[in-house]
């Protein structure tokens, strides 16, 4: 049996209703779990760019970008290895400010990890980190023990180091 | 939301004039060619047939007993005619209802337009009267959907969805249009669409893998052709036969491809797969190169996949790019419409004619003849078979009869014993299996295709599942052949059970009502035999009858289906007992 590894999708398509339940229905129907999902523009104008997270066999992921790029509205779809890309993902943690200024091992943390800090108030601070999973998993584990008031985290984003032949075809669509 | 097209000048359908959404279906549609739709009306849906009603001497509508039977009614129509079936129904349970057909016409590629009505736009999420997300609910079943809530979205929209349900692999789109889009007045213009830039149909067909396969298949020793309903749809039925009789390669038909080749044409072996015939099933492991033409390896085809033609090279023509290695890996995949790949293939091709690859097929056909054929053809014992009635409708029509089946045994004994003279001849329910298909099928499939015998053969359990479109029969007056082949049981369910789960007969035997009754009550000319010497004047009269008329025919309760792969088998370990 093939292993599962980790894949990510690109896939860009038209900004029309209803294509989000048509993309995940491909991989609800085979059981498929998806990792991590999202949607934004790309490098085109009124294109869609979604960047999904899948475990599993290269053949699985073959055929099941088959049948993405089959779906009427998607004009193109790729897999990707994971040395294949560029990938980041992003995580806001909000935590009391009275840490911040009792616990000098929270500067430290915020420090070494490269985290942002957004915003300060009375009550809360808002810090940011964006990398790897398992840099933001890092991040997460020291900052917990102190406690975090709220957790949230994106799904991965991606961009090749190779060139997309997908970028020609997309200018033509915009000319 | 944005819609992209690329539009075609037409002047003819080019006229800018006020009315409302709900005309604007009509109008549509009438440029679309359509002639005749089926359908059931509802409240969400009232304003659009309110315009049926205005424009009734241009497009017939058939109003169906259950919205299922109208999506059954649209295929059937479609799949004889090679047109767009198109349905309509009202939102909430008048749009689930149509779920079953709509998966149906998905996995059989069939091209229909189902035209659903919905509640008013901002009572969108209200749960109000009536109110599903038939949108959400049909999107893994449909090529493609849309929801409608400007009246002047319609025309753009309900073009896509012509284009989309029958260019390339066709199939299933719907269009869910909200009440208050049926009333707005907006300037109607109707351009059909031609193009969506997100969206191409039909692959080029690439020269260099027509030469590879032409080479393969010139080499080849033994050469066994496989081929699908893609060899029909593309109405590929002429050049197809060409490449046969060229290269005098056996060819062999899955269920949905049966009839684009006659039944009687020499170098047609029989169907694959689960019930299909002997000699192609076994030689699939026995060929040096394996040609599947429009057809995409369907489980019931290739039995164990690990066991499938392990041995051969295989050459797989599809429209589809998704079917390509997606069960059977390909060593050389020719991408394109089949009308279009053949037509470059035959040039390439050598003259052969096989013959000693040949009487290995005639070698094994007589083995199932002697077997099987022989015993459901001519019995001997006492019980009728359901095999004699097919021969019987065989020669009462000539092999001319365009026969639609549901599903179950007697799907299998008409798909494996009617004639097929005329392509687009079987009309099944292939990839879904839904029982129910046959009846509303028949109804669409006589509709388009009036001057045809149209039978259908039904089992008595799928019969039950869409009886009361006699009454779709009855009110239309459709000169249709009904034929029930009553055994008593769910009868392939009770073959597993046999066979498999010890003859534990859970709920397989059916208690049956007075067919004929039924029929009768329906005004609809009526019979049943259970004896041999009266089955040929029976169906002698049903074919010869001017107006609708339902034969039952009591056959043998425990008859098995054989040949039969059994589940998770090889092909080439067919059963003949």
């Amino acid at each position: 049996m093939e292993e599962n590894k980790i894949y990510t999708v690109s896939i860009y398509t038209e900004n029309n209703i209803g294509l989000l339940n048509r993309i995940s229905a491909i991989f609800q129907k085979r059981h498929i779990n998806i990792e991590s999902i999202n949607s934004s523009v790309s490098e085109i104008e009124n294109i869609s760019k979604w960047t999904i997270v899948v475990q599993l066999t290269e053949d699985r992921m073959k055929k099941i970008i088959g049948q993405i790029e089959k779906q009427v509205e998607v004009i193109k779809a790729y897999y990707h290895k994971e040395d294949e890309i560029i990938y980041q993902e992003s995580c806001l943690f909000k935590i009391k400010s009275e840490l911040l200024f009792e616990e000098r091992q929270i500067q430290n943390i915020i420090k070494e990890s490269n985290a942002n800090i957004v915003t300060v108030n009375k009550e809360f601070f808002v810090l940011e980190k964006s990398g790897r999973a398992e840099e933001i998993e890092l991040l997460h584990r020291e900052l917990k023990v102190f406690g975090i008031m709220q957790l949230t985290r994106s799904g991965r984003i991606a961009v090749t180091k190779d060139e997309m032949k997908i970028s020609k075809m997309l200018e033509a669509f915009s000319n | 939301m944005r819609e992209h097209f690329t539009l075609e000048e037409n002047k003819d359908t080019l006229v800018a004039e006020k009315m409302s959404g709900s005309e604007a279906v009509i109008k549509c549609l009438l440029a679309e060619g359509v002639k005749t739709l089926y359908g059931y009306p509802g409240g969400a849906i009232m304003p659009v047939y309110d315009q049926l009603h205005q424009y009734q001497d241009q497009i017939h509508h058939v109003l169906a007993r259950h919205e299922q039977g109208a999506t059954h009614a649209a295929q059937g129509y479609a799949r004889i005619s090679g047109q767009v079936g198109v349905v309509m129904a009202t939102s909430g349970p008048g749009a689930t209802n149509l779920i079953t057909g709509i998966a149906d016409a998905q996995i059989d590629s069939t091209p229909l337009v189902c035209i659903t009505g919905q509640v008013n736009s901002k009572l969108l999420g209200s749960d109000a009267f009536q109110e599903t997300d038939i949108v959400g609910i049909s999107t893994p079943v449909t090529k493609w959907n849309h929801q409608v809530t400007k009246a002047s979205d319609i025309p753009k929209v309900l073009a896509k969805a012509f284009y989309i349900a029958k260019s390339g692999r066709p199939g299933p789109v719907l269009i869910d249009i909200t009440k208050d889009a049926q009333f707005e007045e907006f300037d109607f213009s109707y351009q059909k669409c031609v193009g969506i830039r997100s969206y191409k149909p039909i692959p080029q067909v690439d020269e260099k893998k027509v030469q590879e396969a032409a080479a393969l298949i010139n080499s080849a020793k033994k050469p066994l052709i496989v081929w699908g309903q893609g060899v029909i749809l593309s109405e590929a039925e002429s050049i197809f036969k060409a490449v046969v009789e060229k290269t005098g390669i056996p060819s062999a038909w899955t269920i949905l491809g049966a009839s684009a080749l006659p039944t009687s044409h020499p170098l047609n072996v029989g169907m694959v797969g689960m019930h299909g015939n002997y000699a192609p099933n076994v030689l699939t492991n026995e060929c040096d190169v394996l040609i599947a033409i429009g057809m995409r390896f369907d489980d019931r085809v290739t039995g164990n996949l690990n066991f499938y033609a392990k041995q051969a090279k295989v050459i797989h023509f599809e429209i589809d790019p998704a079917e390509i290695n997606k069960n059977v890996n390909a060593d050389v995949a020719v991408l394109g419409d089949a009308k279009a790949s053949l037509t470059q293939l035959l040039p390439y091709l050598k003259e052969k004619n096989h013959s000693e690859w040949h009487q290995r097929f005639k070698d094994l056909y007589t083995i199932e003849y002697e077997k099987v054929i022989k015993h459901d053809l001519h019995p001997t014992k006492e019980g009728l078979t359901m095999g004699e009635v097919l021969k019987e409708i065989n020669k009462q029509s000539n092999g001319n009869a365009a026969i639609v089946s549901d599903v179950g045994q007697h799907q299998m004994i008409a798909c494996r014993y009617a004639d097929f003279n005329i392509t687009k001849s079987n009309i099944t329910s292939g990839g879904l299996g839904t029982m129910g298909f046959a009846l509303p099928a028949a109804i669409g499939a006589k509709m388009a295709a009036p001057d045809r015998d149209v039978v259908a053969v039904i089992g008595d359990g799928g019969y039950q599942m869409t009886i009361q479109e006699l009454g779709t029969v009855f009110q239309q007056r459709i000169p249709l052949k009904i034929v029930v082949l009553n055994n008593e049981f769910l009868g392939m369910v009770r073959q597993w059970q046999q066979l498999f789960f010890d003859k534990r007969y859970a709920s397989t035997e059916m208690t049956n009502p007075d067919f004929v009754a039924i029929a009768k009550g329906y005004y609809i000319n009526a019979q049943k035999v259970t004896k041999r010497e009266k089955l040929s004047e029976a169906v002698k009269e049903m074919m010869t009858s001017d107006g609708p008329y339902f034969l039952e025919v009591g056959v043998e309760k425990e008859d098995n289906v054989f040949p039969m792969v059994p589940a998770g088998a090889s092909v080439s370990d067919i059963r003949l007992e």
